[in-house]
């Protein structure tokens, strides 16, 4: 008799741990797990979505992107402060790889290392990557950094509370605290120029077409070409960052 | 921003142009080691309260009062770092739920109010009832307030501050561990990083803050006896010693297991890792925090739990192994934080760090910011001395 | 209810009280609308002053050149790459006058040999042998019609 009644809320116990456990499958497949914890915003069908298309083929190292950032934005002209920069790989016959950005590449690039010691050599030019899955808007502890509805990660600078939190999470360097604002800053995708019609700054100055900017949402633009011809990638995949900046010619040296 | 043009000359390999300032200096290695001492000094105290060990009674004030004196400071090299600072109430009214740092605020508002000075005040409210009556003048009217208005030292009444005291108390051990606990996740959620982004180093955090604030009490202990001139109660310093023994056992395993795991897995980060420890990090993590703050306590206190030797060695030793500990966990704070940010994300180079000694992020102000503390203890001991209290709540 | 708890329990509620009443005045207004921010910062960013025209500014005005330029090797780039921000010369074209470059260190920028330049991207020379005597390419190459020779 003891055993009977055991048995019967064992099953109990089964049909109804199968039940949740079903439901919990069923309703997680309806709405996909849409990462809760960090922060991610749905794109807005109605908006602009931005990303960004660089192709590391085509980038002479002129530098005019990092001098017209500057320019345009009113960064410190101090060399510890970019918003966007281009770095020098060198692999030698030795396989060395150095890598350098003199002034975050603003002044141009000298040759220094003999042709004859060169393995492979090619620039890459960086910036924030606007992030969708970004770690330095789910660290901000007072919502002073967060995506705009257009998928451009922002900072709030009259908001912002200086605490460098969002700098040290961004794995791509991309921050840095402004001396004059004493907040956290970065680059904007020129946000005021998407928002008047006009090229973000970096991309207008580029003059081997090496940088694109495009919208997500709309299948037409160039960004859609960009992505479907070319066999890009983006840095640091494992970390899960939704990084919106995609690279074509991306070699495993770069980091 | 002169120091960043020297330090742009001893930039090591490459490093992203944005990293050659570290962002965060000294404060904000102070401030988890403030915290720590907090959080351990209180988990001693309730060893006694709630876990019922006895013999640590002579401490179980004075490790209230050292919490609450370095809570008090606990904030301040935090606030002072900020580049708004007069912004910080921000964190209060609008917290970005998916960041560790936002529930900063309210963790140290409910650790302040809710746990340490209530339960002091419960602890003490007897006394400051008899004490206002006994006093004149300014310190009575002090003591007056500080009972609230709540005189009735009734049996009964008596009862619930011993009965609300224990709640709070047990409350009090999970808010300990929140409050360093969450410090250690700031660090270790910041998969940016993988110096700091390790499942560990809460745990990590909170072990060697237990560590810091049983030493600190132990230090303490034996200072204001001294100064006092009062003999030490050898069995409760014995016991101390037998904690900080464990815990400091359980601290170096923990964050030993993490450096071999790491070690083991040799994933991408290895290489400029292994290069930071033995580089920059060779003097403050091996000798620093390993040797000096580590394992010659562990050898002297190991060396106590088979012969115990007289009263007059053990005590220099005492204080010597806790003098050891609060400064290697210091530097155990330094290695991560300053660690943490030598080395560039690209895995490819080094920046340096130069501490300065003027400044709100100099030497001069991180002791300020260490003193402070003691001597608001010094005033909280003479305002409510715990060996003034009153023959039925004293052991 | 102990003593205690008659007088704790009143001031906990004042000061929730206290604190929920400064929360409301000090959130600003337009925090939440799109997100945990302050959803004015987004017109406050956008209201930042241009530096940059943009190209189809400067050929509104500078036709010429800019049909010069159509047919040539440089006909995809931006005016500005060269001649630097123009938003200030096109509100005030007589006193922001822009800069007119033409050195080899400024077409070197780009047109110099480095091996990490792709030929076929764009056309490298040797600046410091090609016509070593002169400091300026644009003495003999137009700018907007670089291979018509001025000599």
């Amino acid at each position: 008799m003891g055993n009977e009644r055991v048995n019967e809320t064992r099953r109990n116990f089964l049909r109804k741990s199968a039940v949740l456990a079903g439901t919990i499958l069923a309703s997680s497949a309806s709405q996909p797990f849409t990462a809760m914890i960090f922060a991610a915003n749905q794109p807005d069908k109605s908006k602009p979505w931005y990303a960004i298309g660089i192709d590391i083929e085509k980038c002479i190292g002129c530098g005019m992107c990092a001098k017209a950032c500057k320019s345009e934005n009113d960064v410190p002209k101090d060399p510890f402060y970019y918003r966007s920069w281009v770095e020098q790989y060198t692999i030698k016959n030795d396989g060395t790889v150095s890598v350098m950005s003199p002034n975050g590449g603003i002044d141009g690039f000298m040759q220094t290392v003999p042709e004859e010691e060169i393995f492979k050599t090619f620039f890459v030019p960086k910036m924030c990557n606007h992030c969708y899955k970004s770690p330095c808007v789910q660290v901000c502890p007072v919502g002073a950094t967060f995506e705009s509805p257009e998928g451009v990660v922002l900072v709030d600078k009259e908001y912002c509370i200086g605490c460098r939190y969002c700098i040290q999470a961004c794995p791509y360097g991309c921050r840095y605290l402004n001396p004059a604002t004493e907040t956290a800053d970065k680059c904007t995708l020129c946000y005021h120029r998407l928002k008047k019609g006009l090229n973000p700054a970096c991309f207008e100055v580029c003059p081997t077409g090496a940088r694109i900017y495009g919208d997500l949402n709309d299948k037409d633009d160039k960004i859609h070409k960009f992505l479907k011809d070319h066999n890009t990638q983006v840095l640091k995949p494992n970390l899960n960052t939704g990084s919106k900046l995609f690279y074509n010619g991306l070699s495993s040296e770069v980091r | 921003m002169e120091h960043l043009y020297e330090i742009l000359k001893h930039v090591d390999g490459y490093i992203y142009p944005n990293e050659i300032e570290l962002q965060w200096g000294i404060l904000i290695v102070l401030y988890p080691y403030i915290t720590g001492l907090v959080a351990g000094a209180f988990i001693l105290a309730s060893l006694e309260r709630v876990f019922k060990v006895k013999v640590l009674r002579p401490t179980y004030h004075l490790a209230l009062l050292t919490a609450l004196a370095f809570l008090i400071v606990a904030g301040l090299p935090l606030v002072s770092h900020l580049g708004h600072p007069f912004r910080s109430y921000e964190i209060l009214t609008t917290p970005q739920g998916g960041s560790a740092m936002a529930i900063f605020g309210f963790v140290y508002l409910w650790y302040l109010m809710v746990v340490l000075l209530l339960e002091i005040w419960f602890d003490y409210r007897h006394d400051l009832v008899l004490w206002a009556n006994e006093s004149k003048g300014i310190k009575r009217r002090i003591y007056k307030i500080l009972t609230l208005g709540v005189t009735d030292i009734s049996p009964k009444a008596l009862a619930w501050d011993e009965k609300l005291g224990y709640i709070i108390t047990v409350i009090g051990i999970p808010s300990a561990f929140l409050l360093h606990g969450y410090v250690g996740f700031i660090f270790g959620s910041i998969k940016a990083n993988p110096w700091w982004s390790t499942v560990m180093m809460p745990v990590i955090f909170l072990l060697s803050a237990m560590v810091s604030g049983i030493a600190l009490v132990m230090f303490l202990y034996m200072v204001i006896s001294w100064i006092r001139k009062v003999k030490i109660d050898m069995a409760c310093l014995d016991e101390i010693g037998k904690f900080l023994f464990m815990v400091l056992i359980l601290d170096f395993t923990l964050e030993s297991l993490d450096q071999v795991h790491r070690i083991y897995e040799a994933e991408e980060s290895f290489e400029i890792l292994h290069m930071l420890v033995t580089g920059k990090l060779t003097y403050t993590l091996f000798i620093f925090q390993g040797i000096m703050g580590t394992i010659i306590p562990l050898l002297i206190l190991g060396f106590f739990r088979i012969h115990l030797p007289k009263e007059k060695l053990r005590t220099p030793m005492y204080f010597l192994a806790s003098c050891l500990v609060l400064f290697g966990v210091f530097f155990m704070r330094w290695n991560v934080v300053i660690g943490g940010q030598l080395f560039s994300k690209s895995f490819l180079g080094f920046t340096s760090f130069k501490l300065g000694m003027v400044g709100l992020e100099g030497f001069w102000m991180a002791l300020i910011w260490m003193i402070m503390p003691f001597l608001i203890l010094s005033f909280i001991l003479w305002l409510v001395p715990p060996w003034k209290k009153h023959a039925e709540n004293k052991v | 209810m102990p003593p205690q708890l008659k007088t704790l329990l009143p001031l906990l509620a004042v000061f929730i009280c206290l604190f929920l009443v400064a929360r409301h005045f000090l959130i600003p207004e337009s925090f939440g609308k799109y997100g945990h921010y302050r959803a004015n910062s987004l017109d406050e960013i956008a209201a930042i002053p241009i530096h940059y025209a943009g190209k189809s500014v400067c050929v509104d005005c500078h036709d010429t050149e800019a049909a010069l330029l159509a047919s040539d090797a440089h006909s995809g780039l931006s005016c500005e790459i060269c001649h630097g921000p123009g938003a200030k010369h096109v509100d005030d074209p007589e006193n922001n006058k822009l800069e007119k470059p033409g050195s080899k260190e400024s077409c070197g920028r780009c047109h110099s040999i480095n091996a990490a330049r792709r030929t076929e991207v764009i056309h490298q020379i040797d600046i410091k042998t090609h016509n070593a005597e002169r400091v300026n390419c644009i003495d003999c190459h137009n700018p907007h019609a670089v291979w018509e020779m001025k000599e």
